[in-house]
């Protein structure tokens, strides 16, 4: 009969493709805003993976969880900053292309 | 038979297993939908979904933060940006690059290797459950073991938050010949 079950494996394959997912939107999205969504996507599959170790390995000294949160945090800065620096390009270029952004290249 | 079956599963797992589909399904769909402002919703169902996911790793507080911060927050802002610097028509506003079959290559490379380790990392799991109390304990450790690290995380969210109005603030065209 079937069973249901859940373990580390599970939530590790989990994150192991919500993190290929926000991977090949990375690589292959052409707005620069849909770009900073999957990196979105990718710190939350390593939240998973740190919250899973959090359970599966030492569940009580919280290491897993306070590390989620500074992952939180430093994701909640990282768009915001993210989103001005594509703001001020864009009254630059008036483009969020990012095939269109090269001045650095020779 | 039917009884049989509902008594085999437990309810945590048939939870992850349906936020687990609903996780995967809203995330392929944030990155392949064709309108920015749809991938933008989707990623809020993702993200709600995901937060269900953690509280079936125990992880109560860290789900109500991520419902605020991610589902609240971040998808309210990247909403707003997008709002400032649209186009009369959002229609094809979310295509793909020239790239993406290297992408998918890479992308199946990542997701294999990292499968692959998982099955080879987890066979030493410890059998404790994790104390009821987390919010207590979370706030024990921030404030006495890694107040040095919540104290730097302060100082980033301020740093961000200056940077972010500096950077997104209009110039103006004449503000070389001014200085």
């Amino acid at each position: 009969m079937l069973t249901l079950t859940v373990s580390l494996y599970h939530y590790l394959i989990l994150s192991a493709i919500l993190f290929g997912i926000g991977l090949f939107g990375v690589l292959a999205k052409r707005n620069a805003i849909a770009v900073l969504i999957c990196i979105e996507l990718m710190l939350n599959a390593i939240n998973i993976n740190l919250l899973a170790f959090n359970k599966y390995m030492t569940p009580g000294d919280f290491i897993g969880q306070i590390f989620a949160i500074f992952v939180i945090t430093v994701a909640a800065a990282e768009v915001g900053v993210g989103l001005a620096i594509i703001i001020a390009i864009y009254r630059n270029k008036l483009s969020v292309n990012l095939d269109d952004f090269d001045w650095l290249k020779w | 038979m039917i009884m049989g079956f509902l008594n085999s599963i437990s309810y945590v797992a048939a939870a992850f297993h349906t936020l687990a589909a609903v996780v995967v399904i809203s995330a392929l769909l944030v990155v392949f939908v064709r309108n920015i402002v749809h991938s933008v919703l989707w990623l809020a169902v993702c993200f709600v979904s995901l937060a269900g996911v953690f509280l079936t790793l125990n992880a109560d507080f860290i789900a109500a933060v991520q419902v605020m911060v991610y589902a609240g927050a971040v998808c309210i802002m990247v909403v707003f940006g997008i709002m400032l610097i649209r186009r009369r028509d959002m229609g094809e506003t979310n295509l793909f690059n020239g790239q993406t079959v290297a992408a998918a290559g890479v992308t199946a490379l990542v997701i294999m290797l990292s499968g692959f380790l998982s099955f080879k990392v987890g066979s030493v799991t410890s059998p404790a459950p994790v104390p009821a109390d987390t919010v207590g304990n979370i706030a024990t450790l921030l404030l006495s073991k890694y107040v040095i690290p919540f104290e730097v995380a302060a100082l980033l969210l301020l740093v961000a938050l200056v940077g972010a109005v500096f950077l997104a603030k209009e110039v103006k065209a004449d503000a070389d010949s001014d200085s």
